[in-house]
């Protein structure tokens, strides 16, 4: 077995070493990615709300 | 009243708060990369082999700071809630809820790899044990904080509810932290012990405490920015937050 196949065999315990980190790591950069996905959704709708209550520019 | 108090009161306005927590997050966004990025180098690479549980012990790196922050995120809800409830400031309920999410992701990492771990070395995903049935309670605690508070139209009584929840939930962290010792539980004592000698290399627990500093400036950060998207959510309707918008700034 090459070094990595070793590496990534973990001994016998890759389902559970990778079952482990793999979720985990998913998981927390899912999280960043809808925070930053939130936050542009809440900055164009307050946008949306001042244009509504910006004063009419006269013609 | 002095002068320190009135300084502290200052941030508890979220047009003073807004501004400082978005220069903060980058610096525990990169601090958070760094530190996981050293912490999982480490857990792979440089610590050892464990001579009982071989490579498979690995798992211990995210579990147990999964399991810290689990644990550590409902106590900093806790105090924000009971100052929440004490001075009635509009932040720490908003600074409660930005950290619930997170905290409940964390809650079922620590289950989760809990279970993958369980399997090789116990010869079963589950048991219903102290330590991992007070830790599933958690979890709960967490999602019927979100669902309460999320459920409640009012934000003044969704704040209320969310903060006495929150409270009342705290009982359970003392009994996660002690059930190992309280009862006879299929999950080990605690690895790290400030009264007798831990158990492990000290390579290990270098590792361990590094990936465990690498979740809390992630925490800071999702929480940082999590509260940033809920204080322009309350305050959409406010000047700050509509020229804060305008201008770019947000």
């Amino acid at each position: 077995m090459s070094d990595w196949q070793t590496f990534f065999d973990m001994g016998g315990y890759a389902l559970y070493v990778w079952g482990s980190f793999g979720v985990s790591a998913v998981l927390m950069i899912a999280e960043p990615i809808l925070l930053r996905g939130r936050h542009k959704a809440v900055i164009k709708r307050v946008a949306r709300i001042a244009r509504m209550n910006a004063p009419e520019v006269k013609q | 009243m002095s002068s320190r108090l009135i300084n502290w009161f200052k941030f508890s306005s979220p047009a003073t708060f807004y501004p400082l927590a978005g220069r903060l997050l980058p610096w525990f966004a990169v601090t958070a990369v760094v530190l996981i990025g050293i912490g999982l180098y480490m857990s792979f690479f440089v610590a050892p082999t464990d001579y009982k549980q071989g490579e498979g012990y690995r798992i211990i790196f995210i579990h147990v700071p999964a399991a810290w922050m689990s644990m550590f995120i409902y106590l900093v809800m806790a105090f924000w809630s009971a100052l929440g409830l004490i001075f009635n400031t509009r932040l720490s309920a908003m600074m409660a809820q930005a950290l619930a999410p997170t905290g409940a992701l964390f809650t079922f990492i620590a289950l989760w790899t809990g279970a993958f771990w369980g399997k090789p070395m116990w010869g079963t995903w589950w048991v219903w044990d102290a330590r991992l049935t007070s830790e599933l309670i958690l979890l709960f605690l967490y999602m019927g904080y979100i669902a309460l508070t999320s459920a409640i139209e009012d934000t003044r009584r969704a704040d209320r509810a969310g903060a006495l929840l929150v409270l009342v939930g705290v009982v359970n962290i003392p009994i996660i932290y002690y059930s190992v010792e309280w009862w006879n539980t299929l999950h080990q004592g605690s690895t790290i012990n400030f009264r007798k000698e831990s158990s492990m290399t000290t390579t290990m627990l270098y590792t361990m405490l590094i990936m465990a500093l690498g979740c809390w400036a992630y925490t800071i950060a999702a929480a940082l920015s999590r509260v940033r998207s809920i204080m322009l959510e309350r305050e959409r309707n406010s000047t700050w937050a509509q020229q804060l918008v305008a201008e770019g700034k947000a």
